[in-house]
């Protein structure tokens, strides 16, 4: 048995198996309506994340599964002081895959060391989240047709955004990678992101200041949102914060084929006139996130796709 | 440097990073020790890495696990003295993991809210240790 609980958990080649998965439920939803017929998910979800939930929910219900749980911790026994270890325990009697959302860092491992079935990491406070993990990938490969040879921006809050730290460890598992990192000193990426991560692979990155500098050279730009809450004062963010907001006009300098990624809910970083735009792809990463968490319930329940009678791999 | 009387029976641990002795003393709560005499140098010149402290304990210390000390400063030797003479010098290999030896301080991390929760570091290869739940580093000086 196998859990998801943080973003390198799988394999190069397990995390190639599983795109590859999510690409062909991708290409024809209605062939896997029934691959989890009479299975049920459990999604344990201690503090209310409506969009996350509904994917897990539709893509279970997509697969022909059921469905159980809680929507936050105010209607579960959590309110009464149960421990993430026995809330588990007892799940395992009624389900056969969880997903778990919780505010504490840490609380989905816990859930998994005591749980018989397999845990789904679906957020645990700041910390990790595995799945937006990989419909980023999934939706990178499929805007740009691979994953290997990309520049890839990241703009705006490096520092506490820890979706980007998830997307750049994993993406730099692919070669021939460029990162640009685009940020206001206060909120550059961590130190051990450099240090750790890219410097030992010799991997090139550009830290910068200017998203405008940076927009011509990109095959993906990757937005996060600046929050007021980080800045020690007022004038700092108001005087920064739109440095870092995408617009149309800017947009005119980035590439014809570049992709826009934004793990939403967006704030103001990203204007409305650049939705209609082709390069605008944060609505399909919320579609492939249903696909993409499809492909993993399947694959950590050993389910068999119909179209190649195999597991993605053995979990 | 300062003199502290040679120790006859007890242990003196050396090379301790600078600034971080007194945390130490209170992680192996010597305070406590009713019947050793207990010394803390801080910021003993030192040849090799400029400054340092160090910890020297006469006195019954075999209630007391100093290998811990070297689990979370790799640099510290530990120096067993009886009768005068030094019986044993060691520098503590570092374990994979550290099951409640040390505690992960994050507020936001699960170990703060769930009950009867181990708290587990594993051993980066930095020579660091980091809650396996929340992935903070354990730093000696937030002790
Ligand atoms: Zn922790």
């Amino acid at each position: 048995m196998r859990h998801l609980i943080d973003p390198l958990d799988f394999t190069y080649e397990e995390t190639l198996r599983l795109l590859d998965l999510a690409d062909r439920i991708h290409d024809d939803p209605a062939a896997y309506k029934d691959v989890a017929y009479r299975k049920r998910l459990a999604s344990l979800f201690y503090e209310p994340s409506t969009r996350t939930r509904l994917s897990f929910e539709a893509a279970m219900l997509n697969l022909g599964g059921q469905v159980l749980g809680f929507p936050d911790a105010g209607v579960s026994s959590a309110s009464k002081g149960e421990t993430v270890a026995d809330t588990i325990r007892i799940v395992s009697c009624y389900a056969d895959i969880a997903a778990m959302r919780h505010p504490k860092e840490g609380a989905p491992l816990r859930a998994a060391r005591y749980s018989r079935i397999p845990v789904i990491n679906a957020g645990d406070g700041g910390h990790s989240h595995p799945t937006q993990t990989l419909l980023d990938m999934m939706t990178i490969r499929r805007r740009k047709g691979h994953l290997d040879g990309l520049t890839i921006g990241f703009c705006g809050d490096l520092k506490f955004g820890r979706t980007v730290h998830s997307l750049i460890k994993s993406l730099s598992r692919w070669p021939n990678m460029k990162f640009v990192l685009i940020s206001p000193e206060e909120l550059r990426v961590p130190d051990y992101i450099l240090t750790e991560v890219l410097d030992p692979k010799g991997i090139p990155y550009v830290e910068t200041r200017s998203l405008e500098e940076a927009l011509p050279q990109l095959d993906i730009l990757y937005m996060t949102r600046v929050q007021r809450e980080r800045f020690f004062n007022e004038e700092d963010y108001v005087r920064l914060k739109n440095s870092y907001v995408l617009t149309k006009a800017k947009l005119a300098q980035a590439p014809a084929d570049m992709a826009v990624l934004h793990p939403l809910p967006r704030v103001n970083e990203i204007t409305l006139d650049v939705d209609d735009d082709p390069r605008a792809a944060y609505f399909e990463q919320a579609q492939n996130g249903v696909y993409m968490r499809m492909a993993l319930i399947m694959t950590l329940l050993g389910l068999k796709d119909p179209k190649t009678g195999e597991v993605a791999f053995q979990c | 440097m300062l003199k502290v009387d040679e120790i006859q029976n007890g242990v003196v641990i050396d090379h301790i990073t600078a600034g971080t002795g007194l945390a130490l003393y209170h992680l192996m709560e010597l305070e406590k020790l009713n019947d050793a005499s207990v010394a803390l140098l801080q910021n003993v010149r030192s040849q090799k890495s400029g400054k340092k402290d160090i910890i020297k304990i006469e006195g019954d210390i075999t209630s007391l696990d100093f290998n811990v000390l070297g689990y979370l400063d790799p640099q510290i030797t530990i120096t067993y003295i009886e009768n005068g003479h030094v019986t044993r010098k060691v520098r503590p290999e570092q374990p994979k993991q550290l099951v409640n030896v040390i505690k992960c301080t994050n507020p936001r991390c699960i170990t703060s809210l769930e009950e009867g929760c181990d708290h587990i570091f594993a051993l980066t290869p930095s020579g660091r240790y980091r809650c396996i739940y929340c992935e903070q580093e354990f730093k000696v000086q937030n002790l």
